[in-house]
């Protein structure tokens, strides 16, 4: 360790010990879900010991000890319960191994423990859970209310999560490095989606709420740290960064969603926007280019504008045709018609939001509206732009988006001749307004 | 994603459940508490509630000075909602699956009542606007 016990918070120690003293115990004793169970044991040990008795010398060896404990009782427990249920002596020592020295505990697990968390057997939902507790050191009660779920729920996804690693077999080491390359996909995407859940309004009757996107960050930060060289990785870094500084701009004082034109851009945090952007010129010059490092150039390029107007439209568009040719994805391909829009004017936005419509994963989604919307209004042609946004709000599933949504229309319709006709008549172009 | 899973009848269709036999309606809360139980044991289930009877359903509003003026007297064709279940799953389609299970549960002589149910998504309060 290169920070004294002393100088770091409590919880942030015992969140950064957590994959290390799991790795360490999972390793004695061959059995990750039991073990995961008796350092959280240890974990909430230490939480109520520690403030009291001041922090141990050796606080990572002080856990792997107490949860050694635990799972030596457990295995008792366990072995007694099959001696009651068969005459049959099982033979199996309930004996914990020798503690051996430091030396064992020097391995870092923490990386096969993320890949192990993050198996493509798991759903997305079990994988996050899985992630935060045994990799993030976070409580179960803390992992439900974060995604407002009730902690029983959250309890047997994890429990679930466990057992289905448990009988998938996956061994406790790390993928072959044939395998490593799509098992490292699979962990990236897990802390993307960690960072996009947690990147939520934090007033309302969540206030309480775990910053999600600070633990994807603080994960994101850790994986990086174990593979320095891995481009994606520091891409997803800056990519969680460069969106992240804007995070106090991006909403008012009643949670309203502010668009990236009209955020006050002096509430940007220019210490994460640097710190990305330098993750990004190293990672770029490595030469191995991937969506990670191409959305974050996008979000930099966003970043490194003082006034929206500043803003390297073309730079910004000939990265989303990098992007477009790696990344098949719908919402990528929306973003590039807005920036082709920027670029080439409206019509040529429009055109490629009508090759969307056919497109089954997109069509019918409220961005497509909110983006058509957004177009048609570049375009001047309000009515139908008042018909696309009244369109996305019925169809958007978050409140701050729908809101959104519906002020825009009522600022168009304020705006322009009051209107009867209903009819989303793209073509009519006159009536405009004054 | 969270849905909401809305059970909906109207007093007429209620009272019909009235008649049922002890047999069947024990069978039908045995299957609701097993559908439970199981939606628990995979992690999917946030809440679930069944609602008091429509007969004591009100609908109020305020009067002139803010004092509540409640109607209790509907139409027997009124829908009324019965009962809820909210979950958290993967796909809209995992939530119709759960939907087409509570339609599906057993009404006298274990046929199924094919009760309607309403899926709505809750929405969220997230916001995303990476990419």
């Amino acid at each position: 360790m290169t920070t004294g016990p002393s100088e770091i918070p409590l919880e942030q120690l015992l969140r950064e010990l957590t994959p290390q003293v799991l790795g360490a115990v999972t390793r004695r004793f061959h059995d990750f879900a039991a073990g995961e169970d008796a350092v959280q044991e240890a974990l909430l040990a230490a939480a109520t010991q520690w403030p009291r008795e001041g922090v141990p010398d050796n606080p990572r060896g002080w856990l792997i000890q107490v949860a050694a404990r635990r799972m030596t009782d457990y295995l008792r427990g366990e072995e007694a319960r099959r001696r009651r249920e068969s005459v049959v002596a099982t033979g199996i020592s309930a004996e914990a191994p020798a503690p051996e020295g430091e030396a064992e505990v020097e391995e870092d697990d923490t990386l096969t423990l993320f890949f192990m968390c993050c198996h493509p057997s798991l759903t997305s939902s079990s994988a996050i859970a899985l992630t935060l507790r045994a990799v993030g050191g976070l409580t179960t009660p803390e992992i439900a209310k974060a995604f407002l779920v009730p902690e029983a729920t959250m309890a047997q996804r994890i429990s679930r999560a466990k057992q289905s690693i448990k009988a998938s077999g996956v061994p406790f080491r790390l993928p072959t490095s044939q395998e490593q390359v799509e098992r490292l996909r699979a962990v990236l995407h897990v802390l993307y989606l960690i960072f996009n859940e947690g990147y939520t309004s934090s007033a309302g009757p969540h206030l309480q709420r775990l910053e999600l996107s600070h633990e994807a960050i603080r994960l994101a930060r850790c994986v990086h740290a174990l593979l320095p060289g891995g481009a994606e990785v520091a891409g997803l870094l800056a990519l969680m960064l460069l969106t992240n500084a804007r995070r106090a701009a991006r909403t008012g004082p009643d949670e309203q969603l502010i668009p990236l034109t009209n955020q006050d851009r002096t509430l940007w945090d220019q210490a994460e926007i640097a710190e990305g952007v330098a993750l990004l010129t190293a990672a770029l010059s490595k030469g191995s280019i991937g969506p990670y490092q191409l959305q974050a150039a996008i979000a930099a390029v966003h970043d490194e504008a003082a006034r929206a107007e500043d803003t390297d439209w073309p730079q910004i568009l000939a990265l989303y045709e990098l992007l477009i040719g790696m990344f098949d994805n719908p919402m990528v391909a929306l973003n590039h018609a807005i920036v082709a829009a920027m670029v080439h004017g409206p019509s040529k936005g429009l055109e490629l939001l009508d090759a969307l419509d056919s497109d089954a994963r997109i069509a019918g989604h409220h961005r497509l509206s909110a983006v058509r919307a957004h177009l048609l209004e570049m375009a001047g042609d309000h009515e139908a732009s008042i018909t696309h946004y009244r369109l996305a709000a019925n169809r958007a599933t978050s409140v701050p988006e729908r809101n959104y949504l519906i002020t825009q229309a009522a600022r168009l319709s304020e705006g322009t001749l009051e209107v009867t006709s209903d009819s989303p008549n793209h073509g009519s172009t006159s009536s405009r307004k004054p | 994603m969270k849905y909401i899973l809305m059970m909906t009848g109207t007093k007429a269709g209620v009272d019909t459940y009235r008649a049922w036999s002890k047999k069947d309606i024990e069978t039908h809360f045995a299957f609701l508490k097993n559908l439970n139980k199981e939606l628990s044991e995979v992690g999917e289930l946030v809440a679930n509630e069944p609602l008091a009877a429509p007969d004591q359903a009100k609908v109020v509003h305020a009067g002139k000075d803010g004092t509540p003026i409640t109607d209790g007297v509907f139409p027997e064709a009124k829908e009324f909602l019965l009962g809820y279940w909210i979950v958290d799953v993967e796909s809209p389609q995992r939530a119709y699956e759960i939907a087409a299970r509570l339609s599906a549960g057993p009404g006298p002589g274990g046929v199924p009542t094919n009760m309607p149910i309403e899926v709505r998504q809750i929405m969220s309060r997230k916001t995303d606007e990476m990419a």
